[in-house]
């Protein structure tokens, strides 16, 4: 992935919600350096998601139907702790 | 230095609810309208809304405008313009329809209509008693709220130049505005959009704390570009705070876990509020429960390495029944706090949520400073101040003041639009180079402050100067440290220069706006030397004469902060209705 995709990603982590900003720069800051580029290309697909939808996911209120998404959303949770 | 110009019918910043509402508006009378957003507009701060939008619909028991008129002038402490009032309250009914009829999914009632619930201050018949007035979407209202509106203005052609921020506003010699200089962020290129009309709805700046609830998207930027073209801000020292956000995060804890028998301890791991609220403890009031923790952490018993916060003890609580009933408040407290509830304290401070204050607009959306219209330019939304809110928002008002105001100031618009010469005069440049300078001067700093440095140091001099409570003396030195800051400001650097999507240049064009509210807020709430809604004072205590510390003799006016030598003007509250009578001051208590 070209550097303006990356630059571009970690823009897009931005959130409207105060709770998704804060979990998503701490991934951003530990984790993104170490993905794949088939884990940026889901992480990537993971910030088209709703916002709401989105921290049900992280909340572990609610399963992401799609299940492709499931081990990123895993990761995501995992950096918080 | 040329700079492409982008030409429009109207251009408006902010792509949250009053932006997409009142870019509706244009769009479908034909009008050629851009909307700048920093991110896609679905993921504006307005998805945070989840309480819902007020309107005297009266689908389940009788309700009336005018009783929601009343508790929204009531709620703002009689700051708030009682014409906008009257203006927003009438127009509710229709502005929620409207948003049903372009497929809001509200929850219904069993005959269609509908569904509303009651909420904190919600009355009927003038404070009598509880009515349902409150509007949602199950706790996504904002959110829905924005699909709606997105997918509507995408119909309707709006043109979205999303990844984008607005940099400046520009005003020809005589005032007259212009547009907007913007930067688009995958390249850095700055570009002048040039429009008829120009509207702000670029939300708050609950950045300047701390301590806040907002997103980092919410750095004022329209606030900012307003102060530096010299269009004043209008009673920002009125914001609305939460007893309890997270330390350090902002994430809110909700009130319910006082309510299961959670105790606030102070350093020595005393229970403070027996103190202050012999009977009620930690069950008091929002208000009381505020004023106690900035006291104590005022008088150093906060805790922590910079004694700034207090704790919430649930320990003794049944680990069973933090499970099963506080689920959520135990998976906050461990993601962001670092600390499990069953087994530690959460440290929590009073976080700011929302902001009254704002560019200074009428009930048609226009801009006014001194009695006159700025030509060309309107606000709508938290950025604006018409002012509805006054000295403290009514719960729901907020996404009801997105769809009135964005609606008006989209018609106003329009009215503006069609009424001016059909090609746009030529483009004043003096603007523009200030703002091309702005930018080159970050690009150019040597030796300069880290952006974050500069940015902590503003946070924490809000939060301690200015926060929920405030002190006499704190203030008065909190105007000596926030002037310290803003010349730290004045010399931020970023490391990356680059061109791409470069946060850290965006952060710091951020920061930029921020120190004017920061500057705004402390400055005009020093000088204000009253307790009203949320602007709550030591020295202005509950007496006879002046209950809960109100004073209508001196201070039953509005404030505006001028960048310029910051500058104190006042002017009055518009106490006269549109139609009805005034509604007449009275104590405020609930």
């Amino acid at each position: 992935m070209d550097e303006i995709e990356l630059k571009r990603i970690v823009w897009r982590s931005r959130r409207g919600l105060l709770e998704l900003d804060l979990q998503l720069e701490r991934f951003v800051a530990e984790a993104l350096p170490q993905l794949s580029e088939a884990d940026l290309l889901l992480y990537r697909e993971l910030l088209q998601l709703p916002d709401n939808d989105l921290l049900d996911y992280l909340n572990g209120r609610s399963e992401c139907p799609n299940v492709r998404l499931a081990p990123m959303i895993a990761r995501i949770r995992d950096a918080q702790r | 230095m040329a700079v492409p110009v982008r030409k429009f019918d109207a251009v408006i910043v902010g792509a949250g609810g009053a932006g997409l509402r009142a870019a509706l508006q244009l769009s479908e009378a034909g009008l050629k309208t851009a909307v700048l957003s920093k991110v896609f507009p679905t993921r504006s701060h307005t998805v945070a809304a989840q309480g819902g939008v007020s309107a005297s619909l009266g689908n389940s028991e009788p309700d009336h405008w005018h009783w929601h008129m009343y508790d929204t002038v009531k709620g703002s402490d009689w700051l708030g313009d009682q014409d906008a009032i009257e203006f927003m309250c009438r127009e509710a009914p229709n502005v929620v329809v409207e948003l049903e009829h372009f497929g809001m999914p509200f929850d219904r009632n069993a005959d269609g209509t509908i569904y509303q619930r009651p909420f904190g201050g919600h009355m009927s018949n003038f404070g009598e008693k509880p009515v349902r007035r409150a509007c949602a979407a199950a706790d996504r209202t904002g959110h829905a709220m924005l699909h709606a509106l997105y997918q509507r203005n995408v119909r309707a052609n709006t043109q979205f130049f999303v990844e984008w921020m607005a940099l400046d506003l520009v005003r020809d010699e005589q005032g007259n505005v212009q547009g907007v200089v913007a930067m688009e962020m995958e390249t850095s290129e700055v570009y002048v959009f040039q429009a008829k009309a120009t509207l702000f709805a670029t939300g708050g700046a609950g950045r300047i704390f701390a301590s806040s609830t907002n997103a980092f998207i919410n750095t004022g930027d329209g606030l900012g570009m307003a102060a530096r073209a010299g269009i004043p801000l209008e009673d920002m020292e009125f914001w609305q705070f939460h007893p309890t956000g997270v330390a350090g995060a902002g994430v809110l804890i909700t009130e319910g876990v006082r309510g299961e028998g959670g105790i606030l301890r102070n350093s020595a791991g005393e229970r403070f509020m027996e103190r202050y609220a012999p009977n009620a403890k930690d069950l008091a009031s929002r208000d009381v429960v505020s004023r106690a923790m900035v006291t104590e952490i005022n008088e150093g018993r906060g805790c922590g390495p910079n004694k700034d916060h207090v704790l919430l003890d649930i320990t003794h609580l049944d680990p069973e029944v933090i499970k099963s009933k506080l689920p959520g408040i135990r998976e906050i407290s461990i993601k962001f706090a670092g600390v499990d509830p069953i087994k530690a304290p959460i440290p929590v401070v009073p976080t700011c949520h929302y902001q009254m204050g704002g560019i200074p607009t009428n009930y048609r959306g226009e801009v006014v400073v001194h009695d006159q219209v700025v030509s060309g330019f309107y606000a709508a939304g938290e950025v604006a101040c018409a002012s509805v809110h006054g000295a403290n928002r009514l719960g729901t008002n907020s996404l009801l003041d997105l769809l009135v105001f964005g609606k008006s100031s989209g018609n106003s618009m329009i009215e503006f639009i069609k009424a001016a010469p059909k090609d746009l005069p030529p483009l004043a440049t003096a603007d523009v180079d200030r703002s091309l300078a702005r930018v080159a001067r970050l690009d150019g700093q040597q030796n300069g402050t880290p952006v974050e440095t500069a940015r902590a140091a503003m946070q924490r001099t809000m939060q301690n100067h200015c926060g929920v409570f405030r002190f006499k003396d704190m203030l008065k030195e909190g105007v000596e440290k926030i002037l310290e800051v803003e010349s730290m400001v004045k010399t931020i650097e970023i490391a990356d220069k680059s061109k791409t999507f470069n946060t850290a240049r965006l952060e710091a064009l951020e920061l930029e706006n921020l120190i004017e509210v920061a500057k705004a807020t402390m400055i005009s709430a020093e000088a204000r030397t009253e307790s009203r809604g949320a602007h709550v004072r030591d020295d202005a205590a509950d007496t006879p004469e002046h209950p809960n510390g109100r004073d209508d003799q001196n201070w039953l006016k509005h404030t505006l902060w001028f960048r310029d030598a910051n500058r104190l003007e006042y002017k009055p509250v518009n106490l006269k209705p549109l139609t009805v009578e005034t509604i007449a001051l009275k104590t405020r208590s609930y």
